[in-house]
């Protein structure tokens, strides 16, 4: 049996990734999916402790899948209306490069 | 003090009639200032007459009520005064045999002049081209009587010096009448500073006055006479002799004294109605009347009475010679009425209040009457100097009367226009008058005899107790009065001769014109006032009906007999005096430019006599350009350099400059408040500054910014 320490490390690791796409990458689509990767980060984490405790106590679970369930739904949300946002904002500057959209600079 | 007596209820009598002594003339003065405007001249006259003649009636009906109490005091409280601590004066009426005297005197020959200013003063605003000023006159007439009658019937010294001030303040109005002209109608300030001279004069006496005043509350406790009286016997002599010195000095300003004579001759500014009245008759013996009135103070102290009695005997003699070496008509008249008022105030100083108040009503008639007939002569002069210009100039008189006015106010008087300003008063320019002012005339005559103490006339009989009064108990003042007594008759006689006979010296003399009968009707019931007058207190026995009267106030005292030798000698001397007048003036009357025939045989001492003997000369360089300068150096270093440029200019100002320039406005409020409420802003802006450079519009710095800040979060969280 895999411990649960491993699947948090992998966690951290997407969650990591993902942050990191969020913070270099201009695209905003590649920055929806680095973002999809920070919600899978943390709903493996979710899993894994979830898990985790139903070993612990014997007794069956399902918080964490329950929970992930929600992220899944959030995320699906989320990416429709940032999608929507996206393709609204290009077919009025004809651009998508996250660097150029600074209208709200100080 | 027999007649010590309080009675504050009245027992049957008019008593209560006491305060329309002074409602009277203020009730005539209300109706004239309100309604003065509207009504004619003779209604405005008459209005005050009336108002005079009642308080006369009141005083008739009040002496009545006190010769029916048997001469007892009457106080009639008309309501509270001064209530303070101990001090308690009330607004009473002192009606008792000498305050009804002197009303009686006041009122009656006051309503006279009232009478006879109505003719005067109808002429007189018409040669001054101001008719307008009719009214005014009289309202002031009346405001006289009523301080007048105050004076005289106050119960205490604090209501007399009311009385005091009052008279003092329409002497002032009434000397500076015409304030805008001097005395021969010339566009000056010459009369409103003869009102200023008499009115700052009487202050100095004032003074006196008033520390006479303060010393007898001090020390004596009161200013009720009868308190104040009672008191003496227990007070210092010293004190009662300072109160009685002080007292002095006030007499000596109002009753025109040495030292304080000088404002009376500069007086004569008024209408000529006004110096028989305040400056002759009435005001002026207010003096006499308040020694009389504190005759006990002064019996008290024989040192004081003696110098009161010298101060009024070299007064009369010094007032007499310079009335020898005037010219001006009225002027004689002046000295001669400092010289009879020095006779009265000698005789209350010896002690012969009677003979003093005697002398006191004799001549308030008979100097009424001189003076009334000096302003008749004075006007019959400015009517023939009128009717003799208007003759050489009717072609454009009538034009000239149109602008008059203005005319005035730029080259004096409208009538002067060729150079020469014809004075009416002197009486170089009179002679011969006795033919075209008949009327005048004699009344003139009776006057004079009266003054210059002839048998059987007033005169003789008031002067004639002064002087026995005199030659018994004080020698040099009875030689010092004889002296002055001789000199009066000169004078006198001097004037007559000058005036009324000779030849016409000037145009205006020839021309004159007699005075109308609202002139002559008053001055002929003074005339015989002037000759029975005497029958007052005459000197036989059973005949002392004045000394018996006021022997209710003052305590009966003896009444003398006939001394022939006293009254021989100063006839005598008058009789001489007379032809003596008469070898000079009247042999060969003056002619017209010829001087004076004194002038010779007397060389500077009638110099002296011509000008006053240099009095106001001296009074100028001893105290009144001290004082000038002492007021320039007050006004001009302590005031102006030092007070206004030094203290308030440079120390206050400065001060106040530099605490709102420098301490407040550059250091507190630029430096400090200011410097504070910048720095905010600009530190604000600078923080502002560095605040925008976040604010750098790329998403994702704002979002290393979120995972910083949960990173931060989280750490804390974590390891706290």
């Amino acid at each position: 049996m895999i411990p649960v320490d491993y699947y948090v490390a992998l966690s951290a690791v997407l969650f990591s990734i993902g942050a990191l796409g969020v913070l270099i990458r201009r695209n905003p689509l590649i920055i929806f999916m680095s973002i999809e990767l920070m919600l899978n980060a943390a709903n493996l984490a979710f899993v894994a402790f979830g898990r985790s405790h139903e070993i612990q106590t014997g007794e069956p679970f399902f918080g964490g899948q329950i929970f992930v369930f929600f992220v899944i739904a959030v995320a699906a949300a989320e990416v429709a209306v940032g999608l929507a946002l996206i393709v609204e904002i290009f077919k009025t500057k004809k651009n998508i490069n996250i660097d150029e959209l600074n209208s709200l600079k100080g | 003090m027999t007649a010590m007596h309080f009675s504050e209820t009245v027992t049957g009598g008019f008593f209560f009639l006491a305060p329309w002594l002074v409602f009277a003339p203020l009730t005539g003065l209300l109706i004239n200032v309100i309604f003065g405007k509207r009504f004619n001249e003779r209604t405005v006259g008459t209005i005050a007459s009336l108002a005079s003649g009642a308080a006369f009636v009141v005083s008739v009906l009040l002496a009545y009520s006190v010769s029916l109490n048997h001469g007892e005091v009457v106080r009639w409280r008309l309501a509270e005064w001064i209530h303070i601590g101990t001090l308690h004066l009330d607004w009473t009426f002192r009606i008792d045999s000498l305050s009804t005297t002197m009303m009686l005197v006041v009122s009656g020959v006051g309503t006279l002049i009232h009478i006879y200013a109505i003719g005067y003063m109808h002429e007189d605003v018409r040669f001054k081209h101001e008719e307008g000023r009719f009214n005014r006159f009289f309202i002031y007439l009346n405001l006289f009587i009523a301080a007048m009658m105050i004076l005289v019937s106050g119960d205490s010294y604090m209501m007399l010096f009311v009385g005091w001030e009052g008279v003092g303040l329409c002497s002032f109005l009434l000397i500076g009448f015409w304030y805008e002209f001097d005395t021969l109608g010339r566009s000056s300030w010459a009369n409103s500073n003869a009102a200023k001279k008499a009115f700052i004069t009487n202050r100095v006496g004032d003074f006196g006055f008033l520390i006479a005043g303060f010393l007898m509350f001090w020390y004596l406790g009161s200013f009720q006479f009868d308190e104040v009286f009672a008191a003496v016997a227990a007070a210092p002599q010293e004190i009662i002799v300072a109160i009685t010195i002080f007292m002095l000095i006030g007499v000596a300003g109002k009753s025109a004294q040495i030292p304080l004579y000088i404002w009376l001759p500069d007086a004569m500014a008024g209408p000529t109605p006004v110096s028989a009245l305040i400056h002759a008759a009435t005001m002026v013996t207010a003096g006499v009347y308040l020694i009389t009135r504190s005759a006990p103070l002064y019996s008290s102290v024989p040192e004081a009475q003696y110098i009161v009695a010298m101060v009024g005997a070299i007064t009369a003699l010094f007032a007499a010679t310079i009335a020898v070496g005037q010219y001006d008509i009225k002027k004689v008249l002046a000295y001669s009425t400092i010289s009879q008022l020095g006779f009265m105030v000698a005789a209350v100083g010896m002690g012969a209040y009677v003979a003093g108040m005697f002398h006191l009503m004799t001549h308030a008639f008979f100097k009424a009457l001189l003076f009334l007939s000096a302003g008749s002569v004075i006007l019959g002069l400015e009517r023939g100097h009128h009717a003799h210009a208007h003759h050489a100039a009717h072609d454009d008189h009538g034009k000239k009367k149109k602008e008059g006015k203005k005319k005035e106010e730029q080259h004096g008087h409208g009538d002067e226009d060729h150079g020469e300003v014809f004075d009416p008063g002197d009486m170089r320019n009179m002679g011969g008058l006795r033919k075209t002012m008949p009327v005048t005339f004699w009344l003139y005559i009776i006057g004079t005899l009266a003054l210059a103490g002839i048998f059987p006339f007033a005169g003789f009989w008031s002067k004639d107790e002064i002087l026995l009064d005199a030659s018994l108990h004080y020698p040099a003042v009875y030689w010092l009065l004889t002296a002055a007594a001789f000199f009066t008759a000169f004078y006198m006689g001097r004037q007559i001769w000058m005036v009324f006979f000779g030849q016409a010296r000037t145009d205006a003399a020839k021309h004159a014109e007699e005075s109308p009968k609202v002139m002559t009707v008053p001055l002929m019931v003074l005339a015989v006032l002037s000759v029975v007058g005497g029958a007052l207190n005459l000197p036989f026995e059973g005949f002392h009906n004045l000394g018996h009267w006021l022997g209710h106030t003052l305590g009966e005292v003896e009444g003398l007999p006939l001394n022939l030798q006293v009254a021989g000698i100063s006839t005598a001397l008058a009789l001489i005096a007379i032809l003596i007048s008469w070898f000079l003036y009247g042999r060969n009357p003056l002619k017209t430019g010829q001087i004076d025939p004194l002038k010779k045989p007397l060389g500077f001492v009638f110099t002296g006599m011509e000008n006053k003997w240099f009095v106001d000369e001296g009074y100028g360089v001893l105290i009144i350009k001290p004082f000038k300068w002492i007021s320039q150096f007050l006004a001009d270093v302590i005031d102006w350099r030092f007070w206004h440029d030094f203290v308030h200019e440079t120390v206050i100002l400065g001060a106040y400059n530099w605490i709102s320039n420098s301490a407040l406005n550059e250091y507190t409020d630029q430096k400090g408040i200011d410097a504070f409420a910048n720095w905010l802003g600009t530190a604000t802006q600078w923080i502002s500054g560095l605040m925008r450079k976040v604010q750098n519009g790329f998403v994702r710095s704002y979002a290393l910014s979120v995972l910083l800040g949960v990173v931060l979060i989280l750490g804390y969280l974590i390891f706290k």
